[in-house]
């Protein structure tokens, strides 16, 4: 009998790793930001000695530990996820992707388990400085393994710093800065940890409103208001600009993903950013039809944000399929200089790359030298295509539409609301009229869950936007799972879902009779 | 340096890696004794936190540990975990339990009540135990695998590596040395436990039920132990022959191993003495010995768990064999990295001597004094 892929193998374990990537990045963000909050909160404590400082540093504490502990209890599931669900990924690009994840235990969990320990136990033990010291070290070292794993995922949208090896049959790395500083890499951390900022910034000031519409420990709530405000309105301007540096990057190293996320189907000279649209349900690319019911856009500003020219072309999903136009960047894809390479061409080419392997493979069997000569050459001239040989139609290329597009703008109008709601409650703080707006106090509660959702649209923007590659052409995601028995990962899924979702419910609950009980004495002395 | 010191080099601190973290887990270890050492709830919250300070560098061991085994040798990583999917996630899921259990334990509206995850804590010190115990042993007792590079090729099944066993992996418990290296560790790590909690916990009840703990557990250890080793010399071994790089099964070949690397069969004794040393103070000396012994059984265990995997990876051995087919066995110089990264590695692992210079300074200073009853009692960050 044939073998064939088993898609469902390939689901289930997608879907396995969405919901543990998405449970631990519910945890994540806020543990980047409110380590910061924190200590910058015991900075003040610090310098000014005043004792109430340590009861708000030591209420926020409580909430972050709380965080950090299911934080921790879903990465390591991430970590094996890799090898368990993904070993043929983790065999064609382990000699690169391991490294980051190798470097980040080293480099950062040592570095945070350690000061967070601190933190927690040493009050009374060490001295002042060095408790210090230890709760800045633990926010340093939360954001060195934010580093290190968005190191390893930018790498899987921009193969850079590698070259393929048919000997091993993997690539293999040979420039370890290329990988670190690729600029993918540098915008997605910055990106990434900046909307953790936010978040934290939106939660402090999320629940130190309800402290004020409850007129409880009023004095810590503005305190903590105050600091939030001016961290997040700072770091959201950051969020926004590193947001379209992410866009720039994504526009030259994966147009489709860009296409996707703007619903272009046709492209455009002088292209316009799409500010709000509903798109039409059952489009499909190459119907004709109108992707939009109604849409309202900015003119040129797509064609500018992408390629920093209002004249550039913007390359749809229809023109990503046919070929044929000029790209923009021509450094991105030498053999694309001039012509851009229709998927058909593209499939074709990752062919040849296999039967090259193949070839090469056997000449080094039999010692067929010229052999040898000539499938490597054959090899290196296709290899930029070689995961398109796995796709079955050109029409595969294409990612979800409706799910990128939506969760895109939701994003990015989210991110210019929070803008917008920091900029005023720092106003009407400076003016002492805060705690008359009883509607801006319910407002800044409610905005902590849209926070969340716009750190989670951002990730699916970014990981849906890309399919169907796990690594951006060079191998799909059904090219990459284990060889395991479909119903062994359902199960796995199920026990995840539930045993998370249990966990989560716990963590809430915990949390919210912390807020409730609040700080120690009021946070007033 | 060459690939082969490369290769050597990893396969060092890998080893060092796993021996550290079975030593460090006298936490899972103690975590199976909360309820036979500590009767009241005075006592279990004293138990519960002296480890609280410590499990997340068992954990953090654990993860750094699956990190550099992907990044040196990923050819591992990719069979290993994921064919024997089923032993991994046994090994997961009670890692997931664990790292939450400290933290909620003792919180109001926790959901689950402090019971449930004192259970959580229980769960993780047996399976954590055994079944890593059980997975590192199939380093010497082989599983079932297969690996065809070119599968690469096939279009419609390009996986590289594969089980070719039904159970993925929880055929490992059907083998009986498996079973016994996993119940030494068990058992070993409850020894480990309970000296740590005479090293830190100031308590005459704890002290006196721990001690019975440490007879009770250290004799079936050593009964599971001894057997596992002397198995080890006397079962043949999968053998590399480095002209024609075939794998082939030699008999003793451990016996051999640590005849022909008579340094590693030097720690490897210096090991166990250290061990026994450790044991054998807290329950044969003064009172006054009593928090000594983990300082001797820890870097005991530190060193045998080292030579042991010594064994399994240098002098021509195969460190991952597999049964099904002889030559899919992943020997340190198949399965590794490329020079490239290797080398960048090193440069990376040149950092860790500086980790564990911090770690001792910041646990030094917050472990000035032991742990008792009254620092419970007081306000605090409390489990
Ligand atoms: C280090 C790499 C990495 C990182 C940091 C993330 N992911 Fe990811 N993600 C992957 C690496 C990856 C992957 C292994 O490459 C997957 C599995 C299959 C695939 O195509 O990509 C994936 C898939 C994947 C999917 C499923 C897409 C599909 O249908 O295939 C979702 C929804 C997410 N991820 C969401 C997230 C979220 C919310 C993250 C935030 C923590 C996240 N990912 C971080
Ligand atoms: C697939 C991707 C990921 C993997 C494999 C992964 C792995 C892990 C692991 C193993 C831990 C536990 C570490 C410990 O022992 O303390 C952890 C925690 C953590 N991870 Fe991830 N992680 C992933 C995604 C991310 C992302 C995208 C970020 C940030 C941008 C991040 C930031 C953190 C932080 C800050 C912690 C500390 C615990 C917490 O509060 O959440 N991780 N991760
Ligand atoms: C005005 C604002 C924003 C712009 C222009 C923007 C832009 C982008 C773009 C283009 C991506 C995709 C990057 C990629 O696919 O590699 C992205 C991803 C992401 N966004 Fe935003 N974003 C904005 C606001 C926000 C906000 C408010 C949050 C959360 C609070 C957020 C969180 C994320 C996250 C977590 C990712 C995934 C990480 C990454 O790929 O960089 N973003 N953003």
């Amino acid at each position: 009998m044939l073998e064939t892929i088993d898609l469902r193998t390939i689901d289930w374990s997608r879907a396995q790793f969405a919901l543990t990537a998405i449970y631990h990045w519910l945890f994540v963000p806020l543990t980047l930001g409110l380590s910061f909050i924190v200590a910058i909160m015991e900075s003040i404590y610090v310098k000014t000695g005043k004792p109430e400082w340590k009861q708000i540093t030591k209420f926020w504490m409580t909430l972050f530990g709380i965080n950090f502990a299911i934080g921790v209890a879903t990465g390591i599931i991430l970590e094996f996820q890799f090898g368990t669900n993904w070993s043929n990924y983790s065999w064609f690009v382990g000699d690169i992707f391991g490294a980051p994840l190798a470097i980040e235990g080293i480099m950062a969990f040592f570095l945070e388990t350690t000061f967070i320990a601190v933190m927690f136990f040493g009050w009374d033990k060490v001295s002042k400085g060095f408790h210090l010291a230890s709760s800045w070290l633990t926010a340093i070292g939360a954001n060195l393994s934010a580093l290190w794993i968005l190191v390893a995922n930018a790498w899987m949208q921009f193969p850079a710093g590698m070259q393929f090896n048919p000997d091993t049959i993997r690539n293999e790395m040979i420039s370890f800065w290329d990988v670190l500083f690729s600029p993918v890499a540098i915008n997605k951390f910055l990106h990434t940890v900046s909307s953790g900022y936010v978040l934290a910034s939106v939660f402090v000031i999320g629940i130190s409103s309800w402290y004020l519409l409850k007129k409880r420990n009023e004095r810590m709530a503005r305190r903590s208001i105050l600091i939030a405000a001016i961290f997040g309105l700072i770091t959201s301007v950051f969020l926004t600009l590193t947001g379209d540096g992410s866009a720039y990057q994504v526009a030259q190293k994966q147009p489709m993903k860009l296409a996707a996320m703007e619903g272009l189907y046709q492209g455009q000279k002088n292209a316009g950013l799409v500010a709000f649209g509903i798109l039409t349900p059952d489009k499909k690319a190459g119907d004709g039809k109108d992707p939009f019911l109604m849409h309202i856009e900015f003119p040129e500003l797509l064609s500018y944000f992408s390629y920093r020219n209002p004249d550039a072309f913007v390359p749809g999903i229809e023109d990503l399929i046919k070929g044929g136009f000029k790209p923009e960047f021509d450094h991105i894809n030498p053999l694309e200089k001039g012509q851009a390479f229709s998927v058909d061409e593209k499939i074709f080419r990752g062919k040849m790359a296999l039967e090259a392997l193949s070839q090469y493979k056997e000449s080094k069997t039999t010692g067929d030298t010229a052999g040898i000569r000539t499938s490597l050459e054959m090899l290196h001239q296709n290899f930029p295509y070689f995961g398109y040989a796995y796709l079955n139609a050109a029409h595969d290329s294409i990612p979800n539409v409706p799910l990128t597009f939506y969760s895109f703008h939701l994003m990015v109008f989210l991110g210019v609301y929070f803008i917008l709601l920091f900029i005023v409650v720092l106003f009407l703080l400076a003016f002492n009229k805060l705690e008359g707006k009883r509607w801006l106090l319910r407002l800044s509660l409610w905005t902590i869950p849209l926070a969340y959702i716009a750190s989670q649209a951002g990730w699916i923007v970014a990981e849906m936007g890309r399919q169907p590659w796990v690594i951006q052409d060079l191998m799909p995601t059904m090219a990459a799972a284990s060889k395991i028995n479909p119903n062994s990962v359902v199960i796995t899924f199920w026990l995840f879902a539930a045993i998370f979702t249990i966990l989560l419910i716990a963590e809430v609950m915990i949390m919210l009779r912390q807020i409730k009980i609040g700080p120690k004495d009021g946070g007033t002395r | 340096m060459s690939i082969e010191m490369l290769q050597a080099y990893w396969w060092i601190i890998i080893s060092i890696l796993g021996s550290i973290l079975v030593f460090l887990m006298f936490v899972q270890g103690g975590q199976t004794l909360i309820y036979s050492i500590g009767k009241t709830e005075i006592e279990r919250k004293m138990l519960v936190n002296s480890l609280g300070r410590k499990w997340e560098f068992t954990f953090t061991t654990l993860v750094t540990f699956g990190g550099a085994f992907f990044a040196s040798f990923p050819l591992f990583y990719s069979t290993s975990f994921g064919g024997a999917y089923w032993v991994w996630m046994a090994i997961l899921f009670p890692f997931i339990i664990q790292a939450v259990a400290y933290e909620f334990r003792s919180k109001p509206d926790n959901l689950l009540g402090h019971k449930t995850y004192e259970w959580f804590l229980i769960i993780n010190g047996l399976l954590g135990t055994v079944l890593i115990g059980a997975a590192v042993s199939t380093f010497f007792t082989g599983s079932e695998f297969s690996i065809s590079k070119l599968s690469i090729t096939n279009l419609a099944d390009p996986t590289i590596s594969r089980w070719e066993g039904p159970a993925y992996g929880l055929e490992a418990v059907l083998n009986w040395r498996n079973v016994a290296l996993g119940l030494a560790v068990f058992f070993l790590a409850r020894v480990l436990g309970s000296l740590y909690f005479m090293n830190t916990i100031s308590d005459h009840a704890i002290l006196a039920r721990s001690k019975k703990q440490l007879l009770f557990n250290t004799v079936p250890f050593l009964l599971f132990f001894l057997s596992y080793v002397i198995a080890l010399m006397i079962y043949p071994g999968f053998s590399l022959d480095p002209k024609s790089v075939d794998i082939f099964m030699e008999s003793n070949k451990y016996f051999h191993n640590l005849l022909q690397m008579p340094v590693v069969l030097l720690i490897f004794a210096a090991g166990v003495v250290l061990v026994l040393l450790g044991i054998a103070l807290p329950l044969f000396t003064f009172e006054k010995n009593a928090s000594k012994g983990i300082w001797y059984a820890g870097p005991g265990t530190i060193l045998t768990v080292f030579a042991l995997f010594l064994l399994a990876g240098f002098n021509n051995t195969s460190y991952y064999p597999s049964t099904f087919d002889l030559q899919s066995s992943l020997t340190i110089h198949n399965s590794s990295s490329s020079h490239y990264t290797l080398t960048a590695m090193s440069y990376v692992s040149l950092l860790v001597p500086f980790v564990i210079a911090y770690i001792w300074y910041a646990w030094k200073s917050i472990n000035k004094k032991k742990i008792d009853a009254d620092e419970m009692n007081a306000e605090g960050h409390n489990y």
